[in-house]
Formats: structure tokens, C-alpha cells, sequence
């Protein structure tokens, strides 16, 4: 027989309130502090506690209240805008290819949503020294630590630009978020803080649908799903291997278009992210991506240089060539490619009219290579990203000419230095 | 120095909208600051015999399905009764360069700022300016203020393909199927994304006919609607049919298709029960259609939209109709849809310049407009 007394008009009413919760904002001082206390412990029982009911316990001033907040260290911080998947923070590394000496404003801009996770960062050899600020778990490899992993003759592969791709190759982390030291984190039209590891990472973690295009953008987001006329064969979708994000103030325009429109500025904040389809080429920018190691690290290759590669990202191509073969090898193996929110802000660097003065070989460039793109074919054989990338660098040595014999032999350099370091 | 934004030119008298309605047009009421400039064309599903009011002050012509017989004769057999698909009929009839189609419970929507959002000025700004679709922008649609070709971006392709259609999204009630809306009633879409993007090459999409706008000189005579509702097996798959045909034809002769802004309000929520009964044998059928189109090659011959679209027909006949006679009797009514159309819209002009007695310019006891503009 069941010795349960039935519910107390009390512990019913604090029911009603919580189940309410979420209509309720009035002041609630006048609850006396004992019910009060009560209905603050049922609240964190029922996990309940938002930031808003928060605010309106502090609200309250009631003093017991406030020292059992602080006993329990409940802290009201700055919210990123919450991930609809939950991010383990061992399945993370941050990449940062460190161009600027001193990067105590840079990391502390980031510590909100940094903190957590493990950071690489990557010296350019042309640094002279690299100042980072305390309270982070990170790891910074200097051109001494890349001699001593790949050998001096294959070091000068990870400068400038490249740097980071040596962070690639020694992380043992499942998902890669690596963005341009240069960046600070957006704000959405609320005002919070864009988190672009919850959202990179959402964006990894469910699947992509490029075999047909959903007017709706990614169908897997919150509030969003599969139009009408979608295939139910194709709803499953492939897991995603590549996460692009965008950036506003200064967005990832060429210097031309930047130096013809200097005023230009990114202000539209897009709330969409959606798969590239299949056989769709795009130019990727290294400025804020996001990969699964696992599944395409060999294939985001340091392969393209140009001669006159610079510190700014109107002076490089390498992160628009790895893009295409990235592409390419999604396309093959069936991942998905997302591009569109995370958004990070980019802050002023360089000067479009600069690097315009220097010879562009990067417009030409992508004349020659985007038709080899979209005729290349890989083979049934290429199951895995290495042997994609290998089989495409083979293709590069024959159709692309003497120019890129060197970016073909630094491809198939790298899927050995990827086996080299994970055996 | 901001750049000087230009006006977006109205495009009064070569733009007609294709409204198709059963029940009442009292929705054009949100719309009159929007549409009372421009040309409508009512097609009138269901019961001839009921009458239809439009609002005062509205230039219009209206054909019920007397007229739609009258004027195409044995031909009208290709256009659906009872179902929306017959809004096609008025893209044939139309004399104009572009068509704005609009289901009538679709209303004005407003943008994040709060305010109305004028639908068919970004139509027109949409299908004005190119197309993409060779490669991905991802700050998608570089022609728009405020945005441009991303680093990367080859400058041979930067002038772009013109855009033969602009396909609007629905705030409020999102168009999904029926199995969707069973499971999720109570899903309305509240994201407003700012973006227009060009949808790549090779790459299809389900068109949705509730907000669409199109070149129809570029593109017009794909636009069929197919055979649905009244004595078919199958509805709700009109526009779908249409997207799919366009989008083949569209890659083929080297056009754009875009999607995103503008957005309306989409008000009412379809029976799911009735639309699960009507789109049964689609979901089946769409898993023999989909590898169809995408495989779908279209030889170098075809250089018109007409000769694309009557290749495709036989392509439909030979390949898909193994799956059901449905689709024997559907390319069959491709084939009629473009004769039809070819003999209402003839390319050349005709001796002394007189209309021929079936075409657009229908006589007075059909078309009922409270203007006094008459279509020619």
C-alpha cells in the first residue's frame, strides 16, 4: 500500500509557477523568501534555471537567496548563442596559424568561447617571439617543433599561411575549428556573442544534404525541416565533413573588389547555413572553417603557394585550392560541404591597394584550375580522402602543366607526412 | 562614398500576375499597394458558374474553365481541373516578359525591421539582375547591395547567365508535405533569411509555385503545371513537375534559377489528410523522378525552350513511363501544352496584324476588368 501523502496546496502552487515559468515576469519579491526558496530549489531540481529566471531571483534581493547563488557558484554570464548538439571538449582542437606577435587580445576576445578547448597554435617562422595570455590549455609549435616532426626539407610547406596545416597534422582531436588571428567573435541582431564552436560544430555533427537542394537551407537546424517535393530516400543525408563559416565588417573579397569598393562592409548578418551541393565548386576561406579530421584531414592539404604569398589574405590562394580539392573529395566519397553561419568579425588588416600592386597570380589562376576541377573524375578505388588526394594530384601533374608539378608533389608529400605522423 | 542605389524599375507593363483561385480574392486587399499597378490574370478553378469578385480598382482579365475550353479547345485537355496547376493557363495566355505567380492565401509578410515587405519588387530585382550557377558565391547573390564576389571567385565568371526565375520563400506556414505536417503541426517558419542565392548548376530543387516569379519570354513554355487534381491519380506535385523540368532545361541553355528573398506570409495550413491522399503516389513516384531529371540530358540540338521541353517529353514517355501510364498520358499533355502555347504565342507576326479569334485577346464576355485598359 502506497504511503504517499497527497500534494500540499504549497508544493502544488509551486508546480503551477514552474510549469508557467516561462509566462512569468514579474517582480517576485513579494513571495515570502521560505516559498521562495523553495521554488528556487525546485527550479534547479527541474533544471529549470534559465538566465532570465535568474535575473528575476537575483531581482528578488533576498538574501538567503543570493548566498545559496553564490554557494553554488551559479554565475550569470554572457550566453553564446546555445548549440543544439552538446559539444564534448576533448573532441575539439582550435588551430591558430599566429601571424602577429602578441596575441593577448586576440585570445582574450576568444576566452568566452575558447576557454574549454584544447589550442594549437602555430608560429610563423617569421615571428620573433609569440606573447599568449594565461588561463588556456595550449600548445604552441614553433618552426624548431616542425623541424623535429617532419624534417627541415619539408618545414618550409607550414609558413605563412600554411602554418596552421602543421596543427592539422599533430592534433589527435576529431573536429578542427581554426580561424584567422584577425578575428573577433560576431554578435547576432540579439547582441550575443556567436559561438563558433557550438555552431561549427552543429554543423559537423548533422548531416549534409547535397544531392538535392532544400529551399529551407540545412533541414537539420532548429525550426526547420525538408520541404514538400524533398526525395524521403535522400532525408537521411551524409555526414558532414567541412564546415565554412562567414565573416562580417570585412569579408573575404579579393583585392580588387575591395579596392574598388573600399568602403564596403559586411553588415548582413544571414541566418542560414546550407550544404553545397554535389559537384558544386566554391572557394573556400581559411578565414573561419571548421573540418572532421577524421574523415577529410589528409584532404585539407597546404599544397598551393603562390610565389608571392603575403601576410594578408588578398596576397593567398592556398586556402581557395584547398577548398577545391576538399570539395572534390567530399563529392567523391559522398560528405557534405556546409557553408553559411557561423559568422565571426573580421577585423581591418592591410591594405586592398597594396596587395593589388602585387602581381595577382591568383586571378589567373583560378581560370586554369576551374575547368580541371569540374571535369575531374577520381576513381571507384579512391575509398578513402588520402587516396583521393593522391589520385588527384597525379591528375594535376598531367593536366594542369609545369606550373603546378610542385603543388601536385607537395599533395602526395603530405599524404605521406599524414600516414608518417599517425603511425 | 556609398554607392548610389538605383530604383527599381516597376515594370508595370511587362509584368502580369497569375493569381488562381476557387474561392475569393479578398487577399488582394493586403496586396493593393503592391499590385494595383500591374496587370492580373485570374484563372478560376472549380465551378465556372460561380462568380468571382475582385476588389475595385484592379486591372484584370478572369478565365473560368468555360473560357479555358473555349479558347484551347481540344487542347484544354492539358490544363488540370481542381487544383492550382491551371494557374498555367495564365502564363500562356499572358502577352507580357515576365510572370509573378501568388497563391490567394498568401498575404504580405514583414522583414525583422518590422517592415512590409514588397514581394514582387524583389522579384523583379531578383530576375534583373544574373545568375551563378557555375560556381558557388557563398556570400551568395553578388549582385545585391552590399555584397560581392567573394576572394576566389574567377572573374570569367563574374558576368553571369541571365535569371529565368525567382523562386520566394513563406514565412508562417512552411510548404511542407503532408507526412511533415502530420508529425510537426503546430512548425511555423519564423526565420527570416536575408539571402538570395543562385541554385548551382546540375543541381535540382523542389519549386514551389505559392511565390514564384519567371522570365516568361526566356522560359514561359516549360512552365507547365502538369496534370493534377480532378481525374488524376496524383496533386500537389504541380509546381514540383514544373521545377524540375525548368531547372533541366534552365542548365542546359545556360540560365539562372534563384531562391531565397523575397519572402510572403504564408496564412493557411492545407488539410493534411486531404494532402496525403493527393500526394500518396508523389512520394513514391518522386524516388523514380528525381534520378530521372538529374540523369536527364538534353542533346545539343535543342537550342529553343520548346524543342528542350518536347525532348524531355519523350524522355518522360520512354523512361518513366514504365512506372505508371500516368506519365504516358502526362508527356503526352507536354507535347500538347507547347502546341498550345506556340499557337497563342506565334513568334512571327501575323498578316495585317489581326489577333486570331482563340488567342489572349478574348472577347468581352469573359474578361471582366474594372479598367478600362483592355489587353490587346
Amino acid at each position: 500500500m502506497s504511503n504517499r501523502c497527497p500534494p500540499s496546496l504549497l508544493s502544488l502552487a509551486i508546480d503551477a509557477t514552474l510549469y508557467n515559468f516561462h509566462n512569468i515576469s514579474s517582480d517576485l519579491s513579494f513571495l515570502p523568501e521560505h516559498i521562495l526558496i523553495d521554488l528556487f530549489l525546485r527550479t534547479l531540481k527541474a533544471g529549470k534555471l534559465t538566465p532570465r529566471i535568474l535575473k528575476l531571483f537575483l531581482a528578488t534581493g533576498k538574501e538567503e537567496i543570493l548566498s545559496m547563488i553564490q554557494a553554488l557558484n551559479i554565475q550569470l554570464v554572457l550566453t553564446p548563442v546555445l548549440p543544439t548538439t552538446s559539444v564534448k571538449d576533448n573532441e575539439v582542437d582550435i588551430v591558430i596559424g599566429a601571424f602577429r606577435s602578441d596575441l593577448t587580445s586576440f585570445m582574450e576576445e576568444w576566452r568566452p568561447i575558447f576557454s574549454r578547448f584544447h589550442i594549437i597554435v602555430v608560429k610563423d617562422p617569421d615571428l620573433k617571439e609569440l606573447k599568449i595570455p594565461e588561463g588556456f590549455d595550449v600548445r604552441v609549435y614553433t618552426e624548431s617543433d616542425i623541424v623535429k616532426v617532419v624534417g627541415s626539407s619539408k618545414a618550409s610547406l607550414f609558413s605563412g599561411y600554411s602554418s596552421r596545416y602543421f596543427g592539422y597534422l599533430v592534433s589527435n582531436r576529431k573536429y578542427i575549428i581554426s580561424i584567422d588571428d584577425d578575428c573577433s567573435p560576431a554578435k547576432t541582431q540579439n547582441g550575443e556573442l556567436v559561438d563558433i564552436v557550438a555552431q561549427h560544430l552543429n554543423n559537423l555533427k548533422t548531416p549534409a544534404t547535397p544531392f538535392f537542394f532544400n529551399t529551407l537551407y540545412d533541414p537539420y537546424q532548429k525550426g526547420s525541416d525538408f520541404v514538400r517535393g524533398y526525395p524521403f530516400s535522400l532525408r537521411s543525408g551524409v555526414p558532414c565533413a567541412l564546415s565554412c563559416g562567414l565573416w562580417l565588417n570585412l569579408a573575404d573579397y579579393d583585392a580588387p573588389t575591395q579596392a574598388l569598393k573600399p568602403d564596403m562592409r559586411n553588415t548582413r548578418y544571414i541566418d542560414a547555413v546550407m550544404t553545397v551541393p554535389l559537384k558544386s565548386m566554391m572557394p573556400m576561406s581559411g578565414v573561419n572553417i571548421a573540418f572532421d579530421r577524421e574523415l577529410v584531414g589528409p584532404a585539407m592539404i597546404p599544397a598551393l603557394k603562390l610565389a608571392k604569398e603575403g601576410k594578408v589574405r588578398w596576397e593567398t590562394m592556398e586556402d581557395v585550392w584547398c577548398g577545391l580539392v576538399v570539395k572534390t573529395v567530399c563529392d567523391h566519397l559522398k560528405l557534405g560541404v556546409k557553408s553559411g553561419t557561423p559568422y565571426v568579425w573580421r577585423n581591418e588588416k592591410g591594405s586592398a591597394i597594396d596587395s593589388l600592386k602585387k602581381e595577382w597570380e591568383g586571378v589567373k589562376l583560378m581560370e586554369d584550375v576551374l575547368p580541371f576541377f569540374e571535369t575531374l573524375r577520381l576513381s571507384p578505388l579512391a575509398v578513402t580522402a588520402e587516396e583521393c588526394v593522391v589520385e588527384i594530384a597525379a591528375a594535376v601533374k598531367e593536366r594542369l602543366g609545369s606550373a603546378h608539378t610542385s603543388t601536385a608533389e607537395t599533395m602526395v608529400e603530405w599524404v605521406k607526412l599524414w600516414k608518417a605522423v599517425r603511425s | 562614398m556609398a554607392s548610389p542605389v538605383t530604383p527599381t524599375p516597376l515594370l508595370k507593363d511587362e509584368l502580369d500576375i497569375v493569381i488562381p483561385t476557387i474561392r475569393n480574392l479578398d487577399f488582394l486587399e493586403m496586396w493593393r499597394p503592391f499590385f494595383q499597378q500591374y496587370h492580373l490574370i485570374i484563372v478560376q478553378d472549380g465551378d465556372p458558374s460561380k462568380v468571382i469578385k475582385v476588389p475595385q480598382g484592379f486591372d484584370y482579365e478572369l478565365y473560368n474553365r468555360n473560357d479555358i475550353n473555349r479558347i484551347l479547345g481540344p487542347k484544354a485537355s492539358c490544363i488540370s481541373f481542381k487544383d492550382s496547376a491551371c494557374r498555367c493557363f495564365g502564363y500562356m495566355v499572358s502577352k507580357k516578359k515576365y510572370i509573378f505567380t501568388i497563391d490567394d492565401d498568401c498575404f504580405v509578410a514583414k522583414d525583422p525591421s518590422g517592415n512590409d515587405i514588397n514581394a514582387l519588387e524583389q522579384h523583379i530585382k531578383n530576375l534583373l539582375s544574373p545568375s551563378t550557377p557555375f560556381f558557388f558565391n557563398t556570400l551568395y547573390d553578388p549582385y545585391r547591395e552590399g555584397t560581392d564576389f567573394v576572394r576566389g571567385y574567377p572573374f570569367s565568371l563574374r558576368e553571369g547567365v541571365p535569371t529565368a526565375v525567382s523562386h520566394g520563400l513563406w514565412l508562417n506556414i512552411p510548404d511542407y508535405d503532408a507526412p511533415t505536417q502530420l508529425v510537426k503541426p503546430r512548425e511555423r517558419n519564423t526565420r527570416f533569411v536575408d539571402a538570395v542565392l543562385t541554385i548551382p548548376k546540375g543541381t535540382l530543387f523542389p519549386m514551389c509555385g505559392m511565390n514564384l516569379a519567371f522570365d516568361r519570354e526566356l522560359i514561359g513554355p516549360a512552365m507547365y503545371f502538369g496534370l493534377m487534381g480532378d481525374g488524376q491519380p496524383i496533386g500537389r506535385y504541380d509546381d514540383m513537375w514544373a521545377g524540375w523540368c525548368i531547372k533541366v532545361i534552365c542548365d542546359h541553355l545556360g540560365w539562372g534559377v534563384k531562391t531565397g528573398l523575397p519572402y510572403i506570409w504564408h496564412s493557411k495550413a492545407s488539410n493534411p489528410f486531404v494532402n496525403l491522399k493527393k500526394e500518396y503516389k508523389g512520394i513514391y513516384w518522386q524516388e523514380e523522378l528525381i534520378p530521372f531529371f538529374q540523369a536527364a540530358v538534353l542533346p545539343k540540338e535543342c537550342t529553343t525552350v520548346q524543342s528542350c521541353y518536347k525532348e524531355l517529353s519523350k524522355q518522360v514517355k520512354a523512361k518513366l513511363g514504365k512506372v505508371d501510364d500516368y506519365f504516358i498520358k502526362l508527356a503526352d499533355a507536354m507535347v500538347t501544352w507547347i502546341d498550345a502555347w506556340d499557337e497563342l504565342n506565334p513568334s512571327g507576326q501575323l498578316p495585317n496584324g489581326k489577333s486570331r479569334s482563340h488567342s489572349a485577346s478574348v472577347p468581352a464576355a469573359a474578361k471582366a476588368t474594372n479598367s478600362d485598359s483592355i489587353v490587346e
